[in-house]
């Protein structure tokens, strides 16, 4: 199979990347390159094989712990809003989203 | 005081460590030596360096040595890769849309490693490492700020994306670093940069603060000039940290140093016959099998062996590392940190024009590969198919390790390629990742030590006088079996030199 050129306007737009033409006509070539080799894959019969989310359950059960839902950190509203590209009184300021 | 400034970047972590203890030398003097080797950045390894910072942290060891209350490896210099966050120094993952960004935490790695007073091992911090964009490359091409260059011949690659940690330790301008391994940005560069270097298994060093490329993947890890240096490193790095890190292995930290001396008579070493097929190198195989003969000499056996899915993982990877990285890179819109595109119209238009502009050509490629292959209507088809397969590559080492103790083969191909050879095939440099993938993917403990020469220039090449261009020899270990992987290193390393050689000319 083969990407479109509508396939990688649809992604990027999904993926919020904006792509100039030229950028969008390379990066279609070079998806398409790799996806060439991915068709090996799909001739791997993996009926009844489980999905392998953490390595290590190839050997033991691997349960991801849910913390309870408590703030742990200490208010470091300052040293978080330092490397931010805009901020007034302790806000962070983004354009307007609400009409 | 009796050592001179000049020796001190020839000393290993061990050495210096002693050094220190023994008051032979002052930890603000060690600071102070290897931030003179930093002037004019060589190689372009470091992204950011601070010696005011450097200097209070060295005084600080000073004050706990003068107390007694010395960290393990306390006034050492290390540096770490740009992916782990830093309070005290910038961190941006080679990336454009991190420019100048300040974390306000350290990742759990750099506190483990830093300040003894918070229960680290007392290192200290010489500043941030290149490294290819959100660790994504194979060459330390990617990075925004810039290529690293290979201290072994500069017209080539370090290898990547830890580049700028290998580089910096083969050029003596630190005696050790961090690096990050997703697909083989550890071993990989090492080999290139004739350092070692160790991946540990997945979950035991945590994640905690490093720059997320593919979760279930990343894994931190250190980089020096030998085994021994790594197992100090590692034996401060590993251990749970449970509640920052929903991945991180409920596995005590271990002391990879304790059993560095034992025997290795009749380890089994299992030789997978796919990692010495035809796209292997002459040279690079010419050094691996030497390397393996003295093993042998040692007492090892080598055992054959078969990793059939080899090939698939180089698919299985490029589609199982860009979703996560899809998705994990979604957090850069230019809202909270970092870059934000100064013209747009709303607030859609603000993200796609900070992103567009933020990130370099292969993150892009790997954010729009993710998001693709996660889409409606392919996710079954790709991501689903790509993580069962991961599964069966996982399985076939578990079969191997029934035979075997211990799986040696080459980390790479070829030794490291000219700059820009690669340059608009991303797939080509994906395809030199095939000997550290599998690894990679099964989670398992990797290392790369340096095994001996290429032939550079050597073969069919007429105009090149060949500098000698380091091979790493990979390593990979059970789950868990870091300790038996850096034994076996570091009885190669105290048959063989090739560690201790140093690119020429180096000062």
């Amino acid at each position: 199979m083969s990407l479109t050129p509508q396939d990688i306007a649809r992604i990027a737009n999904l993926a919020r990347l904006e792509l100039q033409p030229e950028e969008s006509e390379r990066m279609l070539t070079q998806i398409n390159g790799f996806f060439g080799i991915v068709e090996a894959m799909q001739a791997v019969d993996t009926t009844g094989i489980e999905p392998m989310a953490h390595p290590v359950a190839a050997i033991q059960d691997i349960t991801l712990r849910l913390r309870p839902d408590v703030a742990s950190e200490p208010n470091q509203r300052d040293l978080n809003q330092r490397s931010a590209p805009a901020v007034e009184q302790g806000l962070f300021l983004v354009p307007k989203v609400i009409e | 005081m009796s050592r001179t400034m000049t020796t001190l970047h020839n000393m290993t972590v061990a050495e210096l460590a002693q050094a220190l203890r023994a008051k032979q030398v002052s930890a603000v003097e060690v600071a102070t030596s290897f931030l003179a080797r930093l002037g004019g950045n060589p190689h372009n390894a470091f992204l950011d360096i601070d010696s005011e910072v450097t200097l209070a942290q060295a005084q600080a060891s000073d004050a706990r040595l003068a107390a007694g209350t010395a960290g393990r490896l306390e006034g050492v210099p290390v540096a770490h890769k740009d992916v782990f966050v830093t309070r005290d120094f910038v961190t941006t993952a080679g990336s454009k849309i991190l420019t100048g960004y300040r974390s306000p935490f350290d990742a759990t790695l750099v506190q483990k490693l830093g300040a003894s007073a918070s229960g680290g091992a007392g290192m200290v911090s010489l500043g941030k490492l290149n490294c290819d964009e959100f660790a994504m490359g194979s060459a330390n091409e990617n990075s925004a700020f810039g290529k690293v260059t290979n201290p072994w011949d500069t017209a080539r690659v370090p290898g990547g994306s830890s580049g700028g940690s290998a580089a910096a330790v083969a050029a003596r301008l630190v005696p050790a670093a961090t690096g990050t391994d997703t697909g083989g940005s550890i071993r990989q560069p090492a080999s290139f940069c004739g350092i070692t270097g160790i991946k540990p298994t997945y979950g035991r060093a945590s994640r905690y603060g490093m720059i997320a490329y593919a979760s279930s993947l990343d894994q931190g890890g250190p980089m020096a000039r030998s085994a021994e240096d790594c197992a100090l490193l590692l034996s401060a790095m590993c251990g749970p940290d449970l509640d920052r890190d929903s991945t991180s292995l409920d596995v005590p930290a271990e002391d990879f140093t304790a059993s560095l001396n034992g025997s290795i008579e009749g380890l089994r070493i299992g030789i997978p016959k796919e990692f010495f097929g035809e796209g292997l190198h002459a040279d690079v195989r010419a050094a691996v099998d030497s390397a393996l003969r003295e093993f042998e000499k040692l007492g090892a056996k080598l055992v054959p062996i078969s990793l059939p899915r080899t090939e698939l993982s180089i698919p299985v990877y490029y589609i199982i590392a860009p979703a996560e990285a899809s998705s994990n890179l979604s957090r850069f819109d230019g809202v909270k940190f970092g870059h934000r595109a100064k013209d747009y119209t709303d607030l859609v238009d603000m993200y796609k024009k900070t992103r567009a502009e933020g990130f370099g050509n292969e993150v892009k490629r790997r954010i729009m590969t993710g998001a693709y292959v996660l889409s409606h209507g392919y996710y079954d088809a790709y991501y689903l198919q790509a993580q069962k397969i991961r599964r069966m590559i996982a399985d076939d080492f578990q079969n191997a390790f029934k035979e075997c103790d211990v799986i040696a083969g080459p980390v790479a191909p070829s030794v490291a390629w000219k700059l820009g050879e690669n340059a608009g095939d991303p797939v080509a440099d994906y395809l030199a990742d095939i000997f550290t993938l599998p690894a990679s993917l099964a989670g398992l403990p990797g290392m790369s030590v340096p095994a001996g020469f290429g032939a550079n220039g050597m073969q069919g090449s007429e105009t090149e006088i060949g500098k000698p261009l380091p091979v790493g020899l990979q390593l990979i270990g059970n789950y868990f079996k870091e300790a038996q992987l850096l034994n076996a290193a570091h009885r190669l390393q105290q048959a063989t030199d090739f560690h201790l050689r140093q690119p020429e000319g180096l000062q």
